[in-house]
């Protein structure tokens, strides 16, 4: 807030640079505070690509346009994708749980964060304010993409190499781990299946569909067999079989209202 | 910036202007290329097609569109309200914003303000275009989930499954282009095509013509077809395959919402069309040398050229739509991951190494690229060869005993004694006469 202060007070902020901070840094700060407190995990999934978009977009701002398409590409395109994938996987009504495992928790985690927040304001308040900001220009001489590149290539390489080594040993063993080899006899052909389905013991037709010869078309009726008896194949064995009573087996007025 | 001085000068009101002659020009391209892919399809399949309203059926999609937004607006009971609002929001606003930096055409007089015909550039605006995609996944993906069905939902995973990888496949396909132009703004990747190229090699020089098509054909190949799969089109229009998820994504959408999610498929389909253009086929310029019109590339011609370039490019979509079937999902995963993206980075090397060796000023080194690329092109093409797999012979013979149900191969069924007593009576015209009256008795 001081370096803003102070560039703002010697006027190298432009005004469109000020407005456009002023409007992003309430959406970053809005989305980071809302994915903590949003119920859903998809809304907080949003709420985070929402802050992340901002970053990228202050990033430019900054005068780091290819720092802020990458993030924008790399982080709210490709990472918080995967996340919103698994979250998406996991079920559209599954919400967490309001009942606390652990005694004070959200207290003492309230607590932390707000001594947290203010230890980085004010470490960043301290650090900020007697810094001012040089090498931009020399950093962006040759064009800003040229700038990372001669830096990526050649004072970080290693750095770079060894982190990507390390991530490609990560990504082997999981996928080691997660995959299963299946030699070609394991699995049952469709051979197998046949000789299976033929053997003594066993109707090879078609299992008696639910509510076929039934009362009721509900999927917790069983079907009955041509000698009237109940077919328990017919349905599914986590549906209890029950009576209907007369008011659920009545047709539901579909018939546009006409019937009483 | 180097090369982008020409940019940020506009006036406010010129930048305005620019933002709805794209806005109109995208909605009106739609409206066209609706009408323009119904029209293609139709002559394909040799039927009219539309050709009621309006001259030749022109105004059929202005017809279609306004019906749609007089349609009942359905939210289904199970929805995530606000997410289902959002979604169709993001598609289309995504759509819109990658037009931004597709350079139309050389600096031209506005009112009396010189401009260059692109409403912004930036050092890094390719980069723009893929972020604007990578964000459009977001519209599909929460519209299905939030729909609360399992056709949306599956039809939504298959697009962020689908988007993602494709993605990769055609970023890596760039690479060539921002290796060759040296840079990542449109304007200049346009401006790097211009004319040919002056390469010496081995001592003799020759000229190369400047469109990266013919230059970089490999990976106008994978781009043309890793867009196919960006944009969710046939064949690769899993996330919405009517014959299997009812309409994907978009099954529960109606009216508005679901006119945004069509106006943000064709805007893809135009800006894919247009980034083509811009980054293999030489953007604005004249389809034809310089030296044959000199005035082709200046003034408000180049807009011409360019929308000649879009609509050629739009008719290749509808082309592969009549003519390709729906792939398997595990297909069109494995040309992803194990063709395209793999095909790529080694012809990125190749390039690499020709680059390498062509600038250098000795020859040996100059020979170095070239055996170095020659040996990972014939690597390339032996890891790619299409192979057959033979025909293996079964272990065990299926006699039809311990094998499938099935009658033996060499099964004669014995004719019938009735048919047999019928020819005996009746005394054969001809021979083909006598096998007739065979057939008739089998079937009677």
């Amino acid at each position: 807030m001081n370096l803003l202060a102070d560039a703002l007070a010697s006027g190298t902020v432009t005004t469109g640079e000020a407005v456009t901070f002023w409007i992003l840094a309430p959406i970053a700060l809005g989305g980071a505070i809302g994915m903590v407190l949003a119920r859903s995990a998809v809304h907080s999934a949003l709420l985070l690509a929402c802050t992340m978009l901002s970053l990228g977009v202050l990033y430019m701002l900054q005068s780091g346009p290819f720092i802020g398409f990458v993030q924008i590409i790399v982080y709210t395109g490709a990472i918080m994708m995967l996340f919103l994938f698994v979250i998406m996987l996991v079920g559209r009504d599954s919400r967490d749980s309001l009942l606390e495992t652990l005694r004070g928790q959200r207290l003492a985690a309230i607590g932390l964060g707000i001594g947290m927040a203010l230890l980085l304001c004010t470490g960043l308040a301290r650090g900020i304010g007697s810094v001012t900001a040089v090498g931009l220009d020399e950093a962006n001489a040759n064009g800003n993409v040229q700038g990372i590149a001669a830096d990526l290539f050649t004072k970080y390489v290693f750095a770079f190499e060894v982190t990507s080594a390390l991530l490609i040993t990560a990504a082997v063993g999981a996928m080691l781990l997660a995959h299963v080899e299946r030699r070609k006899g394991d699995r049952p052909g469709q051979k197998e299946l046949s000789r299976l389905r033929f053997r003594k013991g066993n109707y090879p037709g078609p299992k008696a569909g639910p509510g076929v010869f039934a009362t009721s078309d509900s999927v917790a009726t069983p079907a009955l067999l041509p000698d009237g008896t109940e077919s328990e194949r017919s349905i599914s064995p986590v549906v209890p079989v029950r009576e209907l009573t007369p008011a659920e087996a009545a047709p539901k007025g579909t018939d546009g209202g006409k019937r009483k | 910036m180097n090369g982008l001085e020409s940019f940020g000068q506009d006036p406010w009101w010129l930048v305005g202007l620019k933002a709805l002659a794209i806005f109109v020009i995208l909605v009106l391209l739609t409206l066209f290329s609706i009408w323009y892919e119904r029209k293609v399809v139709a002559w394909m399949q040799v039927r009219p097609g539309p050709n009621r309203n309006g001259p030749f059926g022109l105004l059929q999609s202005l017809a279609d569109g306004l019906k749609l937004a007089f349609k009942e607006d359905l939210v289904p009971k199970a929805a995530d309200k606000i997410v289902f609002l959002l979604a169709p929001m993001i598609s289309t606003v995504c759509a819109f914003t990658a037009f931004a930096v597709i350079p139309f055409g050389p600096v031209v007089s506005v009112f009396g303000v010189e401009t260059p015909l692109q409403l912004t550039d930036l050092p890094v605006a390719v980069l723009l275009v893929l972020a604007t995609s990578a964000l459009g996944v977001y519209g599909i993906v929460l519209g299905g989930w939030s729909s609360g069905s399992t056709y949306s939902l599956l039809g939504s995973l298959r697009a962020a499954a689908q988007v993602i990888s494709y993605e990769i496949a055609m970023g890596l396909s760039i690479v060539a282009v921002f290796l060759t132009a040296g840079s990542l703004s449109t304007s200049q990747i346009v401006a790097a095509q211009q004319g040919g190229q002056e390469v010496t090699l081995f001592g003799t020089s020759f000229t190369i013509p400047g469109w990266y098509a013919l230059l970089l054909l490999p990976s106008f190949i994978v781009f043309a077809i890793s867009v196919v799969g960006e944009t969710n089109r046939a064949p690769f229009d899993l996330p919405e395959a009517e014959s299997e998820l009812v309409g994907g994504f978009h099954t529960e959408y109606s009216s508005l919402k679901f006119a945004l999610f069509f106006l943000a498929e064709y805007i893809n389909m135009v800006t894919v069309s247009a980034m083509a253009t811009t980054l293999f086929l030489g953007g604005w310029q004249a389809p034809f040398p310089a030296s044959w019109w000199p005035g082709a590339n200046e003034g408000w011609w180049p807009v011409l050229w360019f929308f000649l370039k879009v609509l050629i490019l739009l008719f290749g979509f509808v082309w592969l739509r009549g003519t390709l079937p729906r792939f398997r999902y595990d297909q069109f995963m494995r040309l992803g991951w194990k063709v395209l993206v793999p095909a790529n980075l080694l012809w990125i090397v190749v390039l690499a190494a020709v680059r390498a060796g062509t600038q250098q000023p000795e020859w040996s080194a100059q020979w170095v690229g070239m055996i170095g690329g020659a040996f990972l092109l014939v690597l390339l093409v032996i890891w790619f060869w299409p192979g057959r797999k033979k025909y293996e012979q079964a272990t065990e013979p299926d006699t039809g005993l311990g094998g499938f149900p099935v009658p033996p191969l060499d099964l004669q069924v014995p004719p019938s004694p009735r048919v047999k007593r019928l020819t005996a009576e009746r005394e054969p015209v001809s021979v083909s006469a006598g096998d007739d009256a065979t057939a008739e008795g089998k079937e009677g």
